[in-house]
């Protein structure tokens, strides 16, 4: 390597002198640290283990229904809401931002698509499109607040979270919009609520939209431009600027997308419970940082990966549904789901050091 | 003006030059009639103290500062950059201090990012997939030709590679689409004694590939190694343009302290003040 430099300079004589081995990358990996490299690079492995483990675990805690898959497939369509809003949060998350009003988002997104289908007598697909389109405005406005007011997103989805939920009341009049009159006048808005049967197998329309929403995003994360910008945001702004990213436009898209994803949400949830009621969906802005972080997305951004989340979101499915059909007192689910946050976190830390 | 030149009349038409740049902060002048050349294929250090304005100076070329008066020429071009990204696209790349890379993302991910490259055909153009194989073979190309291929996986991320491997790579990133002009910010700062000597050999690889070079330093002994041609820089201006093989590094001290003046024959060393 030293030969390469054949002009006769003077300085340049002295460099044949010197070691050629400089900054070599050494292979001294003892099996903990392999499995570290390897978390490191595929960090959704850990949920997908966890998952694993606890499928099996509650099989044979529950006995052999909870392997049917009736059981199974239950379990993906209780998680339908919290997969999809969950996604939309960890493109924020991937970004080092947080969401804490998706669920706000989501239920003004369901409101409104009942209150213009039923109030102003819209057509149905039309009132879903301007759910749809109201939830992206909304996080068109936090990404502005975010990106170019500069104010913590924290602090932004915060305000958000409260100024959305109060508009949703006081639109709606908290009035609840019934099931029976949705599936009779206006059946789009239930569209997800449908189910199509394989064997023993319930799959619902919900549950359905949640893994190919997921698998478009992890498509998108990996393979373009856009998405390998959203992971350099996250990892480092300053950088990620100086590199050649449009950091303010990447974070607008990101959160104009989350409210989208948020607005879909609503209507999967439409579907889930039936009727449109200002009051559901109290607990998604929770679930979904729970779903998130259990999914191994790093909070501080940069790290992670979708499908991890929406392993985490199952997690939790499984603990629910299996604490259940064991027949405990419901408290042990949120017990046993806050140690794994917890854990989560500290594995997160652990697969950081990877970089020291 | 004290600015003094040395005009050589065997050299070319400089690629990079300005005139008169003056940039102010309130009531600080940071660069005060600043003249500024670079020559094709030339390495040239500039020096200068703490608050020299050696740095605005440097921003003034990259993009990141736009100048109160005086122009800048690239290329036989007036130009006016209004972001590092428009210097960029001008052929003028940067190797930050802080190297400006994304540590998760891998070596590949870093090399193009802004500039990703998509498949071609209907992936490429619909879908926009990336063209990730073609990415790393470029990356491992641009590595390997300046010599810096202990790096094996082009596809780890960046946070587990040395300082001195980062630091390789951020100068292969410039040099790969720098076509006109590499500025880099103290690029030995923050390196050891092996890994300075392995960047000083990676800059002199650019240069020799007939790439310009502007080296921004403190490093006496790395600038005198290295450079063609020393400007040093004192109190927002260029006070002279000395060459390192007629000068000692004590002389360069001594001018960009202000502890003896370049009118003067340097004949005798002065003390650094």
């Amino acid at each position: 390597m030293t030969t390469r430099h054949t002009t006769a300079e003077e300085y340049e004589r002295d460099l044949t002198g010197a070691p050629s081995s400089q900054a070599e990358f050494e292979e001294r990996r003892s099996p903990i640290q392999r499995v570290q490299h390897l978390l490191h690079t595929t960090p959704s492995l850990v949920p997908l283990f966890v998952l694993l483990v606890s499928v099996a675990g509650f099989g044979l805690l529950v006995g052999a229904n909870f392997f049917s898959a009736f059981a199974l497939t239950l379990i993906l369509k209780q998680v339908a809401v919290t997969g999809i809003v969950g996604a939309a949060q960890s493109l924020v998350i991937l970004t080092a931002g947080i969401e804490l009003s998706v669920g706000a988002i989501m239920v003004i997104s369901t409101v409104i698509m009942g209150q213009f289908t039923f109030t102003y007598g819209i057509p149905a697909p039309l009132s879903v499109l301007a759910g749809l389109g109201f939830g992206a405005l909304i996080g068109f406005i936090n990404g502005n607040l975010v990106a170019r007011v500069k104010l913590p997103p924290f602090i932004v989805t915060l305000g958000m979270w409260q100024i959305v939920l109060a508009a949703n009341y006081l639109y709606s009049g908290n009035e609840t919009i019934g099931s029976d009159q949705i599936t009779t006048s206006a059946p789009t808005l239930q569209v997800f609520g449908g189910t199509m049967q394989i064997g023993g197998a319930v799959l619902s329309y919900g549950a359905i939209m949640m893994v190919v929403l997921v698998l478009v995003l992890a498509y998108v994360l990996r393979h373009t431009a856009w998405g390998r910008h959203v992971y350099a945001v996250g990892d480092d702004p300053a950088a990620a600027e100086l590199a050649g990213v449009k950091v303010k436009r990447v974070l607008v898209s990101v959160y104009t997308l989350s409210g989208l994803i948020c607005a879909i949400g609503g209507w999967v949830l439409i579907g889930r419970i039936g009727a449109i009621s200002p009051n559901s969906g109290q607990f998604e802005n929770i679930n979904s940082i729970t779903a998130t972080v259990i999914g191994g997305i790093s909070l501080f951004g940069g790290r992670g990966s979708i499908l991890g989340m929406m392993f985490g979101a199952l997690i939790v499915g499984v603990f629910t549904l299996g604490l259940n059909m064991y027949g405990t007192d419901p408290q042990w689910t949120y017990l046993l789901i806050g140690m794994l946050i917890i854990l989560a976190v500290a594995v997160d830390q652990w697969i950081r050091k990877v970089a020291a | 003006m004290s600015t003094q030149q040395k005009p050589d009349p065997n050299r070319d038409a400089p690629i990079l030059w300005a005139r008169n740049l003056v940039k102010r902060f309130g009531r600080v002048t940071a660069i005060d009639h600043c003249d500024f050349e670079l020559y094709p294929g030339e390495i040239l250090a500039v020096i200068g103290d703490n608050g020299a304005g050696k740095s605005t100076l440097i921003k003034a070329l990259s993009g990141a500062v736009s100048p109160d008066e005086g122009e800048i020429h690239l290329d036989g071009r007036k130009v006016q950059f209004s972001s590092p990204l428009d210097a960029r696209k001008h052929g003028i790349e940067t190797v930050y201090q802080t190297l400006a890379m994304s540590p998760a993302l891998s070596i590949a991910d870093n090399m193009f990012m802004g500039r990703e490259l998509r498949k071609p055909g209907f992936a490429g153009t619909w879908l926009r997939k990336l063209d990730h194989a073609r990415m790393a073979q470029i990356a491992r190309e641009k590595l390997t030709e300046l010599g810096i291929m202990t790096i094996q996986n082009i596809n780890q991320p960046v946070e587990t590679l040395s300082g001195g491997q980062r630091q390789g790579v951020a100068v292969a990133r410039a040099a790969a689409f720098g076509s006109k002009v590499v500025i880099m910010d103290e690029p030995t700062a923050a390196l050891g004694v092996k890994e300075s000597r392995k960047v000083l050999e990676l800059i002199q690889e650019v240069r020799d590939r007939g790439i310009p070079i502007i080296l921004i330093s403190h490093n006496m002994p790395h600038v005198f190694e290295v450079a063609d041609r020393v400007h040093v820089h004192r109190l927002g201006r260029r006070l002279c343009v000395i060459d390192p093989r007629q000068h000692s590094m004590s002389d360069a001290v001594a001018y960009m302290t202000g502890a003896k003046v370049p009118d003067e024959a340097p004949a005798e060393v002065a003390e650094p003040a």
